[in-house]
């Protein structure tokens, strides 16, 4: 995936995102690093399509193909992917449905729009062996999804979402937030398993722990909305010993 | 794979599933409009008992009497003059799938109702037009004592069961429609249900209108004796017609102690019929009484299932649901009488509305002095899809017991934007977003249905969001 001179900006004009570039491809982490405040969800949300978000200039080619003009389903359809910070109940839908509506939706547009449903037996074959990966107990199947889930349930639904939906692309937005240090090691590991010649990933954290367990293959500073620094692994080290201020813009000076 | 002009052309603006409909062909139809004489030659066409007669022209002095209701929906444009208060398609009721006329049998077949019959009915009455035509039942039923007939059969094989209970629960005099259909009233069931003896199979009725300007006013009397158990199931689908329709039913039950009946309708009538109907049932000693009640189609639905719960440990329960869509009111609920200790109930009230329709939740809640001990709780959740729409919740409450447990909660939600782009960022569109909310909004009352209902009613679901995006 390629994102060229991406700039985002809010209804009423506020420029969030002034400016990004990033190439990731298959196989690779790359970790979006940046301050509360800086855009980084923003710079997710507008990547999957976010309706409240405008993407005023800029491209973002999947393979070749520029999804700037297309609707989230879309977008999903063609291969990108959202691990969302704060997933959405859908009382009265249980994972195992919606997991299977949502494969047929992908499956279907990938058949040029004949549908084509997974066979029964092979999706239950696929949820099991996904959420016994991630340690997600089996009644969690017949659990409406996201209703009641504690903060670490919801994450590792999205890591299995992600599993089960073979998307070209992960974006995972603050994964990490809400999770304790078991539950992170879980999902960190179930994402580091799905990365290789058929998808990359592009970490979005406020903090350098998850990337303890899902090594970047590449660093960027995120700042104000624009990627100011860039490097490997040992970046994302320096920036938990020193902080983002020697980043930031003077005159803001940094926050708690 | 083209599809011949003619036929496109012909479905335009048919976006009623059920709205084909068959060349009238009766036997014998009253003249329009409402008077004694109409009165008088439906029951003397039945050929009823003396009482029966009596009891329908004081009806229709009741009727005459009452005004039409102020509060509700709006009733001002139903022209009673202009309405046909009898037909009676064939001569006598086929026993068989084989006895019916064709353009009956042809009608049913696009319904899929032999299928159905295959699947898991224990009998079937139907309906069709202003009587009962086709009416089966099986025998395991027959040898359990069971009585699942017609409501003029059940007056004429069963006159004195009828008579002790027929007009008890819902006086002729109770409103306006209960009066109406008590004087011209034509077809529905009866059932009793002996003491002790449990219906596995869900009991089955299906119901259509079909003649233009024909009122609809089935009478359905079920009692359930001591410790028995029965579920009746009642299904509807009406053409398509330019002019107004008018559907008033009277649904009476009665559930003896330790009985326990549940009483299931989907009513799915075409966009120009008035749904105007009364429900009530007794539950005596540890009865138990549950109404499921789905309203999808109508102009104006008033419709408010009731249970007095007459002796102790008497348990009830409603659940309602209400779509209302473009040009539709939904004026519907639930009410829950205590009359007796110790007795409980539960109302869940669903409501969606969409493309500027309205559905009102309107129930009643009372606990009469000396039901100490008595637990109610109602819930309403209204879910709206559009700023054009609108829900309201009109509940009435009035206790007159101090140790008394109630509970009350109302919701009111919006399909937001967040949760659906939450749900098309894994590749679902819009319109099926929208209807994975709005079937998980309903689900409390869908796991409730009977399966072919249940698919049923997500079908319709789909459909109406597929019309509603895009």
């Amino acid at each position: 995936m390629e994102i060229k001179n991406l700039h985002v900006a809010l209804e009423d004009g506020t420029e969030i995102v002034k400016g990004v570039d990033l190439e990731i491809d298959p196989g690779q982490v790359h970790a979006v690093m940046g301050p509360n405040g800086s855009g980084k969800s923003t710079l997710a949300y507008a990547l999957m399509g976010h309706p409240l978000y405008e993407i005023t200039d800029g491209e973002i080619l999947l393979e070749g193909e520029n999804l700037v003009e297309m609707d989230a389903d879309e977008r999903a359809q063609k291969g990108l992917f959202l691990a969302f910070q704060y997933p959405y109940a859908v009382p009265g839908v249980t994972v195992s449905s919606f997991l299977r509506s949502a494969i047929n939706a992908v499956r279907k547009a990938r058949n040029g729009g004949e549908d084509d449903p997974i066979a029964i037996p092979e999706y239950r074959k696929a949820l099991t062996a996904a959420m016994d990966e991630l340690k997600i107990p089996r009644e969690m199947m017949g659990r409406y999804l996201n209703d009641g889930f504690s903060g670490g349930e919801k994450k590792r639904v999205e890591i299995l979402q992600m599993a089960l939906l073979h998307p070209r692309i992960a974006v995972l937005d603050e994964t990490d937030s809400g999770l304790d240090i078991d539950a992170l090691r879980i999902v960190a590991n179930g994402v580091r398993g799905l990365v290789g010649p058929d998808m990359g990933a592009l970490v979005i954290t406020h903090y350098q722990r998850i990337l303890n367990y899902i090594t970047p293959d590449f660093v960027h500073v995120f700042v104000d909305g624009r990627i100011v620094e860039e490097g490997g692994p040992e970046l994302a080290h320096r920036l938990e010993a020193e902080g983002y201020d020697a980043f930031m813009p003077e005159v803001v000076g940094g926050e708690a | 794979m083209a599809v011949p002009e003619t036929q496109v052309v012909a479905e335009i603006g048919s976006d009623y599933k059920y709205g084909f409909h068959d060349p009238e062909n009766y036997f014998f139809k009253s003249q329009k409009g409402l008077s004694r004489e109409v009165v008088e030659a439906i029951s003397a066409h039945k050929d009823e008992p003396e009482w029966m007669r009596d009891f329908r022209l004081r009806s229709l002095e009741y009727f005459q009497a009452r005004p039409l209701p102020t509060w509700g929906g709006h009733l001002g444009d139903i022209d009673f003059d202009d309405i046909y208060y009898y037909i009676r398609p064939t001569e006598k009721q086929a026993k068989s799938w084989e006895d019916l006329p064709p353009d009956i049998k042809q009608t049913w077949d696009r319904l899929g109702i032999p299928e159905a019959e295959r699947k898991f009915l224990a009998g079937v009455g139907a309906q069709y037009e202003s009587e009962v035509v086709y009416h089966k039942l099986k025998e395991e039923l027959e040898n359990q004592g069971v009585l699942f007939l017609d409501m003029d059969s059940g007056l004429r094989e069963h006159e004195e069961l009828v008579r002790q209970y027929f007009g008890t629960i819902i006086p002729q005099n109770d409103n306006k429609f209960a009066a109406l259909n008590s004087a011209v009233w034509s077809g529905g069931s009866f059932i009793y249900v002996p003491p002790g003896v449990r219906v596995e199979m869900p009991l089955q009725a299906y119901f259509r209108i079909n003649a233009e300007n024909m009122g609809q006013f089935e009478r359905t009397l079920i009692i359930v004796d001591e410790d028995a158990y029965v579920h009746y199931v009642e299904g509807c689908t009406a053409p398509i017609y330019t002019t107004d329709s008018l559907h008033s039913a009277v649904v009476e039950i009665v559930v003896k102690p330790g009985g326990r009946c549940r009483y299931t309708t989907i009513q799915n009538w075409s966009q120009n019929v008035y749904n105007l109907v009364t429900k009530r049932a007794v539950a005596y000693e540890n009865a138990t009484m549950e109404w499921v009640d789905g309203n999808l189609g109508s102009k104006l639905t008033m419709k408010y299932p009731a249970i007095w719960l007459m002796g102790e440990g008497a348990h009830g329960e409603v659940l309602s649901i209400a779509f209302a869509g473009d040009g539709q009111h939904q004026d519907a609920g639930g009410k829950a009488v205590h009359v007796a200790p110790n007795t409980s109930s539960v109302i869940t009230s669903k409501s969606i509305s969409k493309n500027g329709g309205r559905s009102s939740y309107r129930g009643l809640l009372e606990v009469a002095k000396g039901a100490t001990g008595s637990k109610s709780k109602v819930v309403c959740d209204a879910l709206i899809l559009d700023e054009e729409s609108r829900t309201d919740t009109y509940p009435y409450i009035r206790i007159d017991e101090n140790n008394v447990d109630i509970g009350h909660e109302a919701t009111v939600s919006k399909i937001g934007e967040e949760q659906l782009f939450y749900l098309m960022s894994r590749g679902l569109s819009e319109a099926e977003a929208t209807a994975m909310v709005v079937s998980g909004f309903v689900e409390p009352i869908t796991k409730e249905l009977p399966l072919e209902y249940a698919v049923e009613m997500n079908r319709l679901i789909q459909l109406q969001m597929e019309g509603s995006v895009g």
